[in-house]
C-alpha cells in the first residue's frame, strides 16, 4: 500500500512538473515536447529497482521503447486530426488512444518474436 | 525560430487544472505499477510510455487560446485546435527523446549505476528530442520558402 501512495505521490509531482514546463515554452511546437516528456518512467523506475531489481526495471524499459513508437504513432494522428479535420483537441486525444496502445502492443508482441 | 520560456503562463494555471494533472499522472504512475505486478514488466513496461500529459495538456492550449481569442471579441475555435495540433506535432518530436530514454534504461542499467542511468537516460531523452525538433523545423521552414519562392515565380511569370 505504502508502494502505491508513493507512486501516487512522485508521479503526480513529477507529471505535473512537466506540464507546467509544456505551458511556459513557446513557441507551441517546442512545449509540445514536454507533453511526451519520461514523467511516468522517471517516476517509477527508481520504486520499481528498490522493489524489484535491476532487471526487472530493464525489461519494463524494453517495454518503453514499443511503448514510444506507439505514442509517436498517436501524437502524429492526433495532429493530423487536429490541424486538417479540426475535432477538438481532448476528443482527439482519448479517441486515439486505442491507437497507441494497439501500436505498442503490436510492436511488443512483434519484439518478444524477434530472435 | 527562438525558443522564449515565459513564466507568467504559471499563473494562468487555474486550481483545479493542476489537480487534474496531479491526480491523473499519480493514477498512471499507480496503474503501471499495478499492471506491472498482474501482468509482469513486459506489459507494465508499455504504460512507463503512457500519454499521462497530452491529453490534458491539448485540451488546455485549445481552451487557452479559445480564451485568448475570445478576448478580442473573436471565436477562437479553429485556431486553438490548431494549436493543440502544433502542440501534438512536438510531442511526435518528443517521442523520438522518449524512445532514447528507453533504449538507454534497456542497455545500462544492469552494467552501470541507477543514478548514473537516469541522468544519462534524461540528457539522451533532451538531445534527441530537440534534434528532432529542431530538423523538423528547419524542413518546414525551407518548405515555406520554397513555397514562397514558386509563387514569386508564379506571380513574375
Amino acid at each position: 500500500m505504502a508502494e502505491l501512495v508513493l507512486r501516487f505521490l512522485i508521479g503526480g509531482a513529477v507529471v505535473s512538473v512537466f506540464a507546467v514546463l509544456a505551458e511556459i515554452f513557446t513557441p507551441k511546437s517546442f512545449a509540445g515536447l514536454f507533453g511526451a516528456a519520461p514523467s511516468i518512467a522517471l517516476a517509477t523506475i527508481g520504486i520499481t529497482i528498490a522493489h524489484y531489481g535491476k532487471a526487472h526495471a530493464a525489461t519494463e524499459a524494453h517495454s518503453m521503447v514499443c511503448g514510444a513508437i506507439g505514442f509517436f504513432i498517436y501524437a502524429s494522428a492526433a495532429s493530423w486530426f487536429l490541424m486538417r479535420i479540426k475535432i477538438p483537441a481532448l476528443a482527439a486525444a482519448l479517441a486515439l488512444l486505442p491507437v497507441w496502445f494497439g501500436v505498442s502492443a503490436a510492436l511488443l508482441w512483434l519484439a518478444e518474436r524477434l530472435p | 525560430m527562438i525558443v522564449h520560456a515565459r513564466l507568467a503562463a504559471i499563473k494562468g494555471i487555474r486550481p483545479h487544472e493542476w489537480a487534474i494533472r496531479f491526480v491523473f499522472g499519480g493514477t498512471v504512475c499507480v496503474a503501471a505499477g499495478l499492471i506491472s505486478k498482474r501482468f509482469g514488466p513486459e506489459i507494465g513496461g508499455l504504460f512507463l510510455a503512457f500519454p499521462a500529459i497530452f491529453p490534458a495538456g491539448a485540451s488546455l492550449v485549445e481552451a487557452h487560446e479559445r480564451k485568448h481569442k475570445a478576448r478580442a471579441a473573436l471565436d477562437g475555435t479553429m485556431r486553438g485546435r490548431t494549436v493543440a495540433g502544433v502542440d501534438a506535432a512536438g510531442a511526435a518530436m518528443g517521442c523520438i527523446g522518449l524512445a532514447g530514454f528507453a533504449v538507454v534504461c534497456w542497455l545500462c542499467l544492469p552494467h552501470l549505476a541507477t543514478i548514473a542511468v537516469f541522468l544519462l537516460a534524461t540528457l539522451v531523452w533532451f538531445a534527441a528530442a530537440i534534434l528532432a525538433w529542431w530538423m523538423r523545423k528547419r524542413r518546414t521552414f525551407r518548405t515555406r520558402r520554397a513555397r514562397r519562392r514558386t509563387l514569386h515565380v508564379f506571380r513574375a511569370s
